[in-house]
């Protein structure tokens, strides 16, 4: 029987993701800074405070993974504002209507998930591979994980090969100009930087292996889910002290 | 003292209060969602025309509430496009059963956002059509243009035809074919004032960013030269894209981006104006001022908008908002 794993640590991931998000404010700030329009860090930020927030309000219970999806998805929808609000929001909301919404994925429903959440994303932004968004990082990893799927890989695997894939692309948006989103007014002038959204995408790969690659549920219990991970984005290819 | 901002985020509440203040007459502000509202609704049975757009670009979008122009406008925060319960709460308390229309200046998070509410709300049966802006000929590009100095002229012929009693289809047509003949371009000169921007590197004193949009990013390419050769590089694209032929009509909107004085922005307006008359453009209306801004910096944006005798009977229309009113 394939290994599952459970709502909580669904839950864990996203709050996990929000810490980093938050620790990450100023360098997602700074990429945006060099070819958008300064606010990447601190609207994500906003956004996934809220998020946390409502994850941790012992008040909030969620029935099945849908409902947990959904809620960030809403919560994101209505507090990022921008650009990302809406695609974040739009990844896990239709991550949500993927059919397997108990209280307990396996890793082909959960692939499916982020491959429903991925179409989702595409059919709002109209952004494709080498556009220089976050799809550079989020596209890679799904089909890591298909492959990985494919071949009977454990989730560890699966998911490291998705985390290894997103870290590619989102240094592969370095050195590709931009066709969408406001780095694409610079043409030519937006060669050579990395691109925020793909970078804040990566990180749902980075979370993900912290927080879903064992079956041994990561400690976070309303307080402390940062320390688990206390790295820096990597912003340069070859440049990043902790490659796995 | 560099600003009255402290941190941002912060500023934008209590300028809607002090907006509200100064114009008790004319607005109504909400907040949580926040948006701004006509203080006498408009006529039973028209069609509304909201409009949203970040902070830091006023009087867009909140200046432009009132009769002949917008029922209704949400201030996201700076730079930010509003979130949809934003949009979603203005359209409930505007919309009057005829349909809905929203100017959306062409950015990403604008379109997304009003793109989640038109599906939201036609859900409810509430008919929501969407005019887009993109008016930047800076952007090769076409259907990536982003919206400048045309957000304000489709406000305005929307809302004119809007206050006619046109139906939501004519109102929507009409608006489009004045977002159709609608071209911009931008320059920056100094950065901007505010704390959030750590944008573009600080320029010497013969350059500037040319094709820039208005959120303190750089332009598409640097120029260095004088005031004549600034307009004839900033011009001629505008003109050669539409393009504006001798004894075209047209309305010339020269808005600065908040950092540059009146005075330097008629000195600028003169040489645009002999441009435009040395090509035998006929310049039937303008507007030189602060229309469309990005917070403090430096620079303008040129908008021209062709003129045929419909549009130009609706520009004339009453409007009275805080920004516009004849």
């Amino acid at each position: 029987m394939a290994q599952e794993i459970t709502l909580g640590q669904l839950r864990n991931w996203l709050i996990l993701y929000a810490d980093r998000i938050i620790a990450e404010e100023e360098q997602l700030t700074r990429l945006d800074t060099a070819i958008g329009d300064a606010d990447h860090g601190v609207n994500m930020r906003r956004g996934m405070e809220k998020v946390r927030e409502r994850l941790l309000d012992p008040e909030n219970h969620y029935a099945d993974v849908g409902t947990l999806f959904r809620s960030v998805a809403m919560t994101l929808i209505s507090a990022v504002g921008g650009a990302a609000g809406p695609l974040y929001g739009t990844f896990f909301l239709r991550a949500a209507t993927s059919p397997n919404s108990g209280s307990r994925v396996d890793l082909s429903q959960f692939t499916r998930m982020l491959r429903f959440g991925l179409d989702g994303l595409q059919q709002r932004g109209k952004a494709y591979v080498d556009d220089k968004t976050m799809v550079d990082a989020i596209q890679p990893a799904v089909e890591a994980m298909e492959a990985a799927l494919a071949s009977q890989q454990s989730w560890a695997v699966a998911l490291a090969a998705a985390k290894q894939a997103a870290r590619l692309g989102m240094e592969h948006t370095i050195e590709i100009r931009a066709n969408k989103g406001r780095a694409s007014y610079l043409g030519d002038r937006s060669i050579g930087h990395q691109d925020p959204g793909a970078t804040s995408a990566y990180l749902l790969f980075e979370t993900a292996v912290a927080a879903l690659s064992t079956s041994a549920p990561l400690k976070v219990n309303g307080q402390e889910p940062a320390a688990a991970s206390p790295r820096s984005v990597p912003t340069q290819a070859g440049k990043q002290k902790n490659t796995d | 003292m560099h600003s009255f901002v402290n941190k941002p985020g912060d500023p934008i509440t209590r300028s809607l209060v002090g907006m509200a203040a100064c114009y008790p007459d004319l607005l109504r502000v909400h907040f949580n969602p926040d948006f701004v509202q006509r203080a006498q609704p408009g006529r039973a049975g028209k069609v509304a025309v909201i409009s949203g757009s970040g902070s830091g670009h006023e009087p867009l979008p909140t200046g432009y509430v009132g009769l002949g122009m917008l029922d209704a406008a949400c201030p996201g925060p700076i730079f930010t496009s509003p979130t949809p319960d934003q949009l979603l709460a203005a359209t409930h308390a505007v919309e009057q059963g005829a349909g809905v229309v929203y100017i959306v200046k062409n950015y990403a998070g604008a379109v997304f956002n009003s793109d989640i509410c038109v599906e939201e709300l036609s859900r409810e049966d509430i008919c929501v059509r969407k005019v887009l802006v993109h008016d930047d000929v800076a952007i090769p590009e076409k259907a990536n243009r982003r919206g400048l100095g045309a957000a304000p002229l489709v406000m305005r012929i929307a809302g004119a035809a809007a206050e006619e009693g046109r139906s939501l289809e004519q109102v929507v047509a009409v608006s489009e074919r004045a977002a159709e003949n609608a071209r911009s371009m931008g320059f920056a000169t100094n950065i901007e004032t505010l704390p959030r921007s750590l944008h573009a590197l600080p320029l010497d004193d013969h350059t500037i960013e040319l094709g820039v949009g208005i959120h303190g990013e750089p332009g598409v390419e640097q120029q260095v030269d004088g005031i004549i050769e600034i307009v004839q590089r900033l011009m001629q694209p505008i003109v050669d894209d539409l393009p504006y032929r001798s004894r075209d009509r047209v309305v010339l909107l020269v808005s600065g981006l908040g950092g540059t004085p009146p005075l330097e922005l008629f000195l600028f307006f003169q040489h645009i104006h002999e441009f435009l008359q040395e090509r035998g453009i006929l310049v039937e209306r303008c507007l030189v001022g602060n229309y469309l801004t990005s917070l403090g910096r430096g620079g303008c944006t040129v908008t021209l908008l062709r003129l045929d005798a419909e549009l130009l009977g609706l520009w004339d229309a009453p409007v009275h908002t805080p920004t516009l009113h004849w």
